[in-house]
């Protein structure tokens, strides 16, 4: 396989640089500019921030240019309540709905691999099916249900749960509701995979051993799916914390993620360099969970489970 | 010995087991006695529903009718984990997220055992298998027949009055499988457990068991000693799929012969065999000389060795005889070089009346 005469060693050199580029072009480049802007100053002007770069005045000009960075953004963004408070109901927020996730995730994932054979592609075709649809039709969908005459209290009031319409709409209920409904199948995937490759041998061998059922589904079946759990958590916790559509159309004012907080700080008071470095802060705090998750997925793809 | 134990007070009785899978017939009403201490081999194709019986015996299937008994206890409607029987899978089933030393524990953990109990028992056992050396380590970090001695050790700490062993020897090479055919016989009879293997190797089946069940489709078609499987089989199925046979089908003449396409043979006296029977010859036991033998054998029939396989040991060769029947002829290769008989060859073959095995069946 090696050394074939068909690859040139120019050509293998090609193929390895492709993903590079691609990061270059599609993160390293984008990063840098929004890292330069997080160290640059708000400005009525446009582009909106300063210093500009003059490559014509120079080594002056690169001196000129430094020398007015500033990293007053982040100085603000440490010390104003507003963004800490934001920070943390984000990974508030993240962290109950990803275990609401698990909770619903898991057992969907387990009935799936449960299911006989042949209905097993139309359970994984039942789980993605609501992608089908635009994401923000359906949380435009859920704004119907649950609006004070909409669908959810149409239901609860018939069945005699509720007396009076109650407000679900604009509430953390609303946000951990459309967050759960959008990020299920990225939990209940990560896990149905694993559950679906597991060795139903282990099972009888644990019986065989001296477990009842629900003994063996403790000591073997919950730890063989950590690995998907673990996936499916962080694929979920991840993008929650920088969540924005969501909590902007169904939570209400007095809750702000830190997407929201973005938002208002770029297209609200146009200022670019706090938005880029909240976003910087952002990044820096995921750093760790996506380290894990890749660490995970390097895993799986050297084919080791443990 | 064995014999005698088995209608004594068997450990295991099987009576009328049968199981249907969509209908179709699975293990086709067995009756069997397994003795205490014994080691004894289900043997079959694949299909023929030996693995089924044996996990019917570990309560992974329940009969659709008959009943299973252990020590005289019907264990039919007892669940697997509350069953005194331990088995071994094919596929060793180790649990992977555990090290060699907690899959071993596994099953006293189960127990509720102390935990000094549990920790001499495990180490005892793994010493035994000699698996001490792995004890930290994950099975996937572990070869192939360090894994089986693994699933060997798991099962047997738990210390059951009946081990089960599906295919035990199926993943290894076969220098590997020798040996450890050799180590399991020697652990059950040091241990002195009642062991039931599940195996399609005959030749496994014939060096390990004490006994052995041979099925097909469903139905026990013969139990006995591999001595007297391999010399008296009960029918031409048996004799094909145990060893190598040569079958004739002819006619009994008088009570001593039978008249075959090969010539008339001359057999051992056999009771009641009448009209159409088949004769079964084992290729070692067919002589081949290049003069007529001046001893005139009870059979002695004339032809060419139209085909010679050399396997080392020994050849096979088929023999043309002038009748136009033909016969697989074992020739040990004793001389080192070329073998004594070479393809070509006029030759007699010589077969006593004692190793003709006749057959109705």
């Amino acid at each position: 396989m090696s050394g074939g005469h068909a690859w040139s060693g120019r050509a293998r050199r090609l193929v390895v640089a492709v993903p590079y580029l691609w990061l270059l072009i599609f993160f390293a480049v984008p990063f840098a500019i929004v890292l330069r802007m997080s160290v640059s100053q708000n400005a009525i002007a446009s582009p909106p921030y300063l210093p500009l770069f003059d490559p014509a005045a120079g080594w002056a000009g690169v001196k000129e240019f430094a020398g007015a960075l500033t990293f007053d953004n982040f100085q603000r963004v440490f010390s104003d309540s507003i963004y800490t408070y934001a920070y943390l109901k984000s990974l508030q927020i993240a962290a109950m709905s990803t275990a609401i996730l698990l909770a619903i995730a898991f057992p969907v994932a387990y009935g799936m691999a449960c299911a006989p054979r042949r209905w097993q592609p139309v359970l994984v075709m039942a789980v993605v099916l609501p992608f089908w649809t635009a994401f923000l039709i359906r949380i435009y969908a859920w704004i119907n249900i649950l609006q004070r005459d909409g669908l959810l209290n149409d239901v609860l009031m018939a069945l005699g749960l509720i007396g009076e319409p109650a407000g679900w709409l604009s509430s953390d209920t609303a946000i951990f509701i459309g967050i759960v409904y959008s990020y299920l199948p990225f939990m209940v995937l990560p896990i149905y995979s694993v559950l679906e490759k597991m060795d139903q041998s282990l099972l009888e061998a644990a019986a065989d051993l001296g477990c009842p059922r629900w003994k063996a589904f403790w000591l073997v079946t919950v730890p063989l799916a950590m690995p998907g759990v673990l996936a499916g958590a962080l694929l979920c916790f991840i993008p929650v914390i920088g969540e924005f559509v969501i909590p902007d159309l169904l939570g209400g004012s007095g809750t702000m993620m830190i997407g929201q907080a973005l938002w208002v700080d770029f297209f609200g008071n146009l200022d670019w360099p706090a938005a880029s470095a909240i976003a910087i802060v952002l990044l820096a705090l995921l750093l760790g969970p996506i380290m894990i998750y890749q660490h995970l997925q390097m895993r799986a793809l050297e084919g080791r489970r443990w | 010995m064995v014999d005698d134990n088995a209608s004594a007070a068997p450990l295991v009785r099987i009576e009328g087991a049968a199981k249907h899978f969509a209908g179709v017939p699975a293990v086709d009403g067995v009756s069997l006695d397994i003795a205490k201490g014994e080691f004894f081999a289900l043997l079959g194709p694949s299909g023929c529903g030996k693995t089924t019986l044996l996990r019917m015996l570990a309560g992974f299937e329940i009969p659709d009718a008959g009943r299973i008994l252990l020590d005289g206890e019907d264990i039919v409607p007892v669940p697997p984990y509350r069953r005194p029987v331990n088995m071994m899978f094919q596929s060793y089933a180790l649990f992977p997220h555990l090290s060699v030393e907690s899959n071993v524990a596994f099953g006293l953990k189960q127990e509720g055992l102390p935990r000094a109990e549990i920790k001499a028992r495990v180490d005892e056992m793994m010493k035994t298998i000699s698996i001490g050396q792995f004890a930290s380590r994950k099975p996937h970090q572990l070869s192939g027949g360090q894994r089986q001695r693994v699933a060997l050790a798991r099962a047997l700490v738990k210390r059951p009055k009946l081990f089960l062993l599906d295919e035990p020897l199926a993943a290894l090479d076969k220098k590997l499988r020798a040996q450890t055919q050799f180590e399991l016989k020697e652990l059950q009879r040091r241990l002195g457990l009642t062991f039931v293997i599940v195996t399609h190797d005959q030749e496994e089946a014939m060096i390990m068991a004490d006994r052995i069940g041979v099925m097909d489709r469903g139905r026990l078609v013969q139990v006995g000693t591999p001595a007297e499987i391999y010399e008296h089989p009960n029918s031409r199925w048996v004799a094909e799929f145990i060893g190598e046979a040569n079958i004739l089908r002819g006619e009994m003449v008088g009570r001593e012969a039978v008249r075959t396409p090969a010539g008339t043979l001359r057999v051992a006296a056999c009771g009641a065999a009448q009209g159409e029977v088949f004769v079964a010859i084992r290729p070692e036991k067919i002589r081949l000389s290049a003069r007529r033998p001046d001893l005139e054998p009870d059979n002695c029939f004339a032809g060419r060795v139209s085909a010679l396989a050399y396997r080392g040991d020994m050849s096979l060769c088929t023999v043309a005889l002038q009748s136009g029947a033909e016969l697989k002829v074992a020739v040990p290769n004793f001389m080192r070089g070329q073998s004594h008989v070479r393809g070509g060859d006029s030759v007699f073959a010589s077969i006593d009346a004692a190793a003709c095995v006749v057959l109705t069946q």
